[in-house]
């Protein structure tokens, strides 16, 4: 028994080792390829949204993969991040040295992000079912729709705040608008670069992975299995589920801080159901519960289609086959077989070597 | 299993990052290539996704201009090569666009074709110091840098030449608007038209608001327009969700002046769309396929022989004109092939402001800010065609 502990222990340590290794290992060879001047100004492009997508994609695995619920929101907590922090960027302007804005931003965001998180957490993951989905869900119809309807501006005398039009909010000539309903932000100081983008991502791996693997991390799961024997234990299934909940928006939240200190304009357009759902395809495709694979499957969907640019619209066609293909590998019985297999064949295949030798 | 996962997880990643390198030697490729004695002009647009009929517009339109310039002897005795990238009308898909383009040795940018996407490429341009210029961009912020100019009328311009047209006409006195609140390009039209009746004496009686979610069923935004008594409809809106206002208020028995700007453009070629409802709406375009002009004429023409025979649409036209304002400012500012972009970005912006255009969208000269300088032109339909008013 104690033995065995201590074999699944070294497993997880290996296993995660492996994430933070792929990352790290990716990271050491764009940065080299990068400061030589070797990356095309296409993948250098792409660098921070990909950290952005990786980010999405591991803290929604949290809530689908470990707590086993569902939801359809990621974007609407990316927006409320993105929304929040780059209005603090914009407010701050000049006011603080670059650095120390953008920490202050991340941290807004995520914050922001969190707080909506609990407030939507706290009422509905006291049921059973699948009521997240339908909240989250309209909560990321609902933000959109809020947003692109106010209008946010600063002169001498303050903030001004419209629901109508810019001409509502009755600035004087000092005036400036910030947020502009549908036009959204613009000029928002593009603070993010790869490296930091690659911390968030560490961190964001670090904090799942270390909450999965703790004894928090363990009552989610068993909460996922089996609720009722969670619950006889005494297990308090609210509080874990919104644990889990919380961080995986707060994350979220983080996302959204990167994408809109990555461009200079910021609409809530991108933001839609459409987004929640990629988030969410990067997540199943990657595997359920894994987390390298969630990061492996958003760089990979995020980047090809830009990628294959050359092939212009065959790109869409190649896409949708690799999803297929994604899923077929990942999840269809034949496919799980297959591996085994070949799995088998190079397990019985060292075995040999190392008798031979 | 668990292996197999590790082995594919690794051969993925070795896969990007062969990507990568190999991205890394097109670049090396396309600099090379760019030594040689041909302009390389960009553009970015959607061509996939709702917002794709302007994008394919302005692709073929700049096509055409760029083939005609080739065929004639190109810009200052060299060649132009275009290259159009798609952006699904989304700002981080057209960043990603306008990287690609970078790679391929791009000198001039000629886009973006809708706001949000532009005001985030303006950005990365101005950073590069890259000339640009947007054929339809028309949010303010599109061309805040030195480095960008616009060929079309921005969203306030537009608000504010149709209430002085609608003023000016007297086409009437109380005005009902309609318009997307979840669309800039729509709420900046109806902010500065609404600023601008007043100074006309023009009341505006009712302005309701839809949303993309929101946008198939007009009638209560039609019913207050009725109750309100407006004689005047004013449609700062796209065409398509034209087409159901007009069909819908149509069965209302609700018939006062329409008035829009140039997003009802492409009303009279939508599928399975009645055109005799169309009859009467003004719009303010500064192109209309059917004007008798000798320009008009042999644009419509060649872009008919060009793309089985549909006709040009008002983005096509700005495209066009625009690849021949960058030819006026590169002969003006003698600008070569081996030139790199920053430098032909300082010379074309200089140049853009002592240039007078002859375009199809009217005469233009451009302002130091970017902003063009033309007169707006209005159609009305008859007969199911674009007429000059």
């Amino acid at each position: 028994m104690k033995k065995m502990k201590k074999f699944q222990l070294n497993k997880n340590k290996k296993n995660n080792f492996l994430t933070y290794g792929m990352i790290i290992v990716v990271y050491i060879i764009m940065q080299t390829l990068l400061s030589t001047g070797n990356v095309s100004s296409l993948l250098g492009g792409l660098l921070v949204p990909l950290c952005m997508y990786a980010i999405a994609a591991v803290s929604l695995n949290l809530v689908v993969g470990f707590s086993g619920e569902l939801s359809l929101g990621q974007a609407g907590f990316m927006c409320v991040g993105a929304y929040s922090s780059a209005l603090f960027s914009n407010l701050v302007g000049d006011a603080m040295p670059a650095g120390i804005r953008f920490f202050c931003a991340i941290i807004i965001g995520a914050l922001v992000a969190g707080i909506f998180g609990i407030l939507i957490g706290i009422p509905v993951l006291r049921l059973k079912g699948d009521y997240l989905a339908i909240v989250t869900l309209a909560f990321g119809e609902i933000i959109k729709n809020l947003i692109n309807v106010v209008t946010l501006g600063k002169d001498k005398a303050g903030l001004h705040l419209s629901f109508t039009s810019s001409a509502g909010l009755n600035m004087d000539d000092s005036g400036e608008v910030i947020i502009d309903g549908a036009l959204g932000i613009t000029g928002t100081p593009r603070d993010a670069n790869f490296t930091i983008g690659v911390i968030l991502l560490l961190i964001t791996v670090a904090v799942v992975l270390n909450l999965v693997h703790s004894r928090s991390g363990r009552a989610i799961t068993a909460i996922r299995d089996n609720r009722i024997a969670a619950e006889s234990i005494g297990l308090n299934i609210t509080k874990y589920k919104l644990m889990a909940f919380a961080i995986s928006t707060t994350l979220a939240g983080m996302a959204g801080v990167l994408y809109a200190h990555n461009l200079s304009s910021l609409t809530v357009k991108i933001f839609n159901y459409n987004t929640s759902i990629l988030i969410l395809v990067f997540v199943v495709l990657g595997g359920i519960g894994n987390i390298r694979g969630s990061i492996i499957a958003a760089v990979v969907l995020t980047a090809l289609p830009e990628l294959l640019r050359e092939l212009s619209t065959y790109r869409m066609l190649i896409y949708a086959i690799l999803l297929i293909a994604m899923m077929l590998f990942n999840w269809a019985p034949a496919a799980i077989n297959f591996r085994e297999r070949v799995a088998a064949k190079i397990k019985a295949k060292k075995k040999n070597q190392k008798e031979a030798a | 299993m668990k292996r197999a996962k590790r082995i594919f997880s690794l051969l993925v990643v070795f896969v990007l990052l062969m990507t990568g390198v190999v991205a890394c030697g097109n670049k090396n490729g396309a600099s090379e290539k760019g030594k040689e004695d041909t302009f390389k002009i960009g553009s970015i647009g959607p061509v996939t996704g709702a917002a794709a009929v302007y994008g394919a517009a302005v692709k073929n339109g700049a096509q055409l201009a760029v083939d005609e310039i080739n065929a004639d002897g190109g810009i200052n005795g060299k060649q132009i090569e275009y290259k159009f990238e798609d952006d699904v009308n989304d700002a981080e898909k057209a960043v990603n666009a306008y990287n690609t383009l970078k790679d391929w040795g791009m000198q001039m940018l000629m886009g973006t074709v809708t706001s949000t996407p532009c005001i985030a490429v303006q950005s990365e341009a101005l950073n590069d110091n890259m000339f640009l210029l947007t054929p339809s961009g028309t949010a303010i912020k599109c061309i805040e840098g030195a480095n960008a100019f616009r060929l079309c009328f921005s969203d306030p311009a537009q608000g504010t030449k149709s209430a002085e047209y609608i003023g000016e006409h007297q086409i009437g006195k109380k005005i009902a608007i309609i318009y997307d609140s979840s669309d800039a390009y729509s709420k900046g039209i109806y902010e500065n038209f609404t600023k601008e009746a007043k100074n006309q004496g023009l009341e505006v009686v009712s302005a309701e608001a839809f949303t993309e979610d929101n946008n198939k069923d007009f009638k209560v935004q039609l019913q207050k327009a009725k109750d309100a008594d407006a004689d005047v409809l004013f449609l700062p809106i796209y065409y398509t969700e034209a087409s159901l206002i007009l069909k819908q208020a149509d069965d209302m028995e609700f018939a006062p002046a329409i008035f829009g700007c140039d997003g009802l453009d492409g009303l009279l070629t939508l599928e399975g769309f009645d055109k005799s409802l169309a009859e009467g709406v003004m719009l303010l375009t500064p192109f209309a396929a059917n004007a008798e002009d000798e320009a008009t004429q042999n644009f419509v023409t060649a872009f008919k022989d060009a793309n089985d025979g549909q006709v040009p649409i008002q983005f096509a036209a700005d495209a066009y004109d625009a690849i021949y304002a960058i030819k006026l400012a590169a002969e003006n500012g003698e600008i070569t092939p081996e030139m790199n972009a920053s430098d032909i970005c300082d010379k074309l912006a200089d140049s853009m402001t002592k240039i007078e255009l002859p375009g199809l969208t009217g005469d233009t000269k451009w302002e130091k800010d970017g902003e063009p300088n033309k007169e707006p032109k209005a159609v009305v339909v008859e007969n199911g065609e674009y007429k000059m008013m």
